[in-house]
């Protein structure tokens, strides 16, 4: 009896069931205590915030300080920015790398792919410390820099050092480095599957090779530009770690912001709201990698 | 006689060690069918990709129309190509798959859409033109492809096993559909195919190509009927060979063949001498079968020793004293019935043929 459910359906059931069931419990439960918290009011009890009694059941200051307050609004920007940036970065430096491993080849290849996973096995804390120490103002980095910039450039354009530390360049520069394996590895996943035949073509049907690319490798590329670019933006947009360490303190990105309001500041309704207002951002994006996805696995079953 | 459209001197290439193509030598005419035949690895693709540009040639020369090939790019030759996987770029329409080599042309929006209903209409397509190809049947995409290489009016279209892919019925009718595209474009065309059937019903000429060779080049029905080689004649259809001798040679050559166990009578060629060692070589079609014993030069004594029925025709494989087996071909002219059939499971037969029929191959 038992065998036989196993059989039919119980193994797919439980297999498809499993992961919703983490999600449920890991992510579905924990966002809708986060969302219930951001209409809640501050109070100093512990925990710090309440529904109903004196104050009101739904409170939505947090919200409205989200459009109001200038924290709010620049670290929003300053985190939408920096993330496309890095996001943009990381496909002009990661296609080319991609196409170039669908090139080499196979004994090359696994190499060349190891070495792009490869700064996974350092923990990630160090390679950033790795960075603060190479641009810090007395890192040889920094002075070979500095060097350079005052021999090239006019004598009352010479600088004592290349501010690098604390500013939004490092944090795009660190969350480049880091994010470029997930950019990278969708990327390379797409082109691999690519007919190369389809190159030759369009080249005998009259196209150099860059009209090729353009017109045959690019466009087919689109959901490997889609899937690589959300893996960038959407961890970059609420990266904490890397501004914290590297950027510029006097314009924080908003994971900075949600942090301190949950612990310093001690305003958990804030801090909620911020992080809803975060995830709202973040759906639009992920629902437009979702139609590409279901759309190019579509054309794929047709196939 | 006008400049051959092609011209292939003396062209070889290796990849490493190997040697996929051995100084093949070749001239196409304008206007012809001109099928490459072989079996895998016979170096008929490279030969074809070296004359659209993907491949150099390691020695000799290409020319397509009087211009020397070997500095011009895949995306400069007067050449296109119709790949075995059709290769149609899957995110565009199969109008946009039709027009895309007419983008490199100098022609106004309305000519380039003009010419796209044209070939359209040529491949019977037009009701699927805003169609992806991963909506159309196997079938209309090779019409596509067909389509799209002819848009820029080629010199010479090239295509690589245009019917491995389709199913039995619909390549027959697309073999004819293609010639007669050829005959109303008047595009020189250069096949590659590996089934000799098609290279047979589809071509003017065929080169039999062999580990980088070509063996032999002519009419479909010469090299069929006059075959130089026992490769040859193996390749295109089936044959009975035996050693043989030339024993004699008068108003007809008399080969002495120890298989059969006597002398068999075949029409005078040049280039035999007496004593010579030769392939004796006899199509299985070209032998007669029959009941009752027969009288003359070429006739062998056997026993039925398999059949096999295909329904408009039979295959015998009679084994002659010797031990020898002869294979036989007829047609099922008379409509028997199972207990008449013309020949039966152990009956003893006699086989006859013309000396006409019998090749005396050398090579």
């Amino acid at each position: 009896m038992i065998a036989r459910w196993f059989h039919r359906r119980g193994w797919s059931d439980m297999v498809i069931g499993l992961p919703y069931l983490w999600l449920l419990i890991f992510f579905l439960i924990p966002f809708l205590i986060v969302v219930g918290m951001s209409f809640a009011t501050r109070t100093s009890t512990a925990p710090p915030f309440g529904f109903g009694g004196e104050n009101p059941l739904i409170n939505l200051t947090g919200y409205a300080r989200l459009f109001t307050d200038t924290l709010y609004i620049r670290a929003f920007v300053t985190s939408l920015t920096n993330a496309a940036g890095a996001m943009v970065l990381c496909l002009l430096i990661g296609y080319p790398m991609a196409l170039g491993l669908t090139r080499v080849d196979r004994g090359w290849r696994n190499i060349l792919l190891m070495l792009v996973i490869l700064p996974f096995w350092t923990s990630f804390l160090l390679r950033v410390y790795a960075w603060m120490g190479l641009m810090g103002s007395n890192s040889w980095f920094n002075k070979l820099l500095t060097g350079a910039w005052n021999w090239l450039v006019p004598q009352a354009w010479d600088v004592a050092n290349v501010p690098l530390m604390h500013t939004n360049f490092a944090v795009v520069l660190v969350m480049v480095y880091t994010y470029l394996p997930f950019m990278i590895l969708p990327l390379y996943a797409n082109l691999e599957r690519l007919d190369p035949t389809l190159d030759e073509a369009a080249m005998d049907l009259g196209s150099r090779p860059f009209a090729v690319f353009r017109d045959v490798t690019l466009p087919q590329s689109i959901p490997g530009i889609i899937a690589g670019g959300m893996l960038v933006f959407i961890p970059a947009a609420g990266e904490l770690v890397i501004p914290t360490l590297v950027g510029d303190s006097s314009a924080p990105m908003i994971g900075r912001v949600i942090s301190d309001e949950f612990s310093s500041a001690r305003d958990w309704p804030m801090a909620s709201a911020v992080a809803v207002a975060l995830l709202i951002l973040m759906v639009g994006p992920m629902m437009i990698y979702a139609r590409f996805d279901a759309r190019a696995q579509a054309r794929e079953r047709a196939e | 006689m006008s400049e051959a459209l092609v011209r292939i001197e003396g062209v070889s290439k290796s990849f490493g060690a190997f040697q996929a193509v051995k100084n093949v030598s070749l001239e196409i005419e304008k206007g012809e069918i001109f099928s490459l035949l072989g079996g895998s690895g016979c170096g008929k693709t490279t030969l074809l990709r070296m004359l659209a540009g993907f491949e150099a040639p390691t020695q000799g020369r290409i020319f397509i129309d009087g211009v020397d090939m070997a500095a011009v790019p895949p995306w400069e030759r007067p050449v296109h190509m119709m790949f075995q996987s059709y290769a149609l770029f899957p995110h565009m329409t199969v109008e946009k798959n039709i027009g895309y080599g007419l983008k490199h042309e100098a022609m106004s929006s309305a000519d380039r859409a003009a010419r796209v209903r044209e070939m359209l209409d040529l491949v019977q397509l037009t009701p699927f033109a805003t169609r992806k190809p991963h909506q159309i049947s196997g079938g209309q995409r090779q019409r596509v492809a067909l389509a799209r290489a002819l848009a820029r009016q080629p010199k010479l279209l090239l295509l690589d096993e245009p019917l491995a892919a389709l199913d039995k019925k619909l390549r027959e009718h697309t073999q004819f559909e293609l010639m007669s595209i050829q005959e109303r474009t008047g595009v020189t065309f250069i096949v590659v195919t590996h089934d000799q059937e098609e290279a047979m019903t589809l071509s003017d000429r065929i080169a039999v190509m062999d580990q980088g060779v070509v063996r032999q080049v002519g009419r479909p029905g010469a090299v069929y009927e006059f075959p130089n080689s026992k490769f040859v004649a193996n390749f295109l259809g089936s044959i009975n060979a035996f050693e043989a001798t030339v024993s004699a040679i008068g108003a007809q050559i008399t080969v002495d063949v120890p298989a059969l166990g006597q002398t068999v009578q075949a029409r005078a060629v040049g280039g035999v001498s007496v004593g010579q060692s030769v392939t004796m070589a006899l199509r299985p079609e070209k032998i007669t079968i029959h009941r009752t014993p027969v009288e003359g030069a070429n006739v062998l004594a056997g026993e039925i020793k398999d059949l096999a029925y295909f329904g408009k025709d039979s295959l015998y494989r009679v084994a002659l004293p010797s031990g020898a087996l002869v294979s036989v071909h007829a047609v099922n002219a008379a409509r028997a019935s199972d207990d008449e059939r013309l020949a039966d499971w152990y009956d003893k037969v006699w086989l006859s043929f013309d000396a006409a029929s019998v090749l005396l191959l050398t090579d």
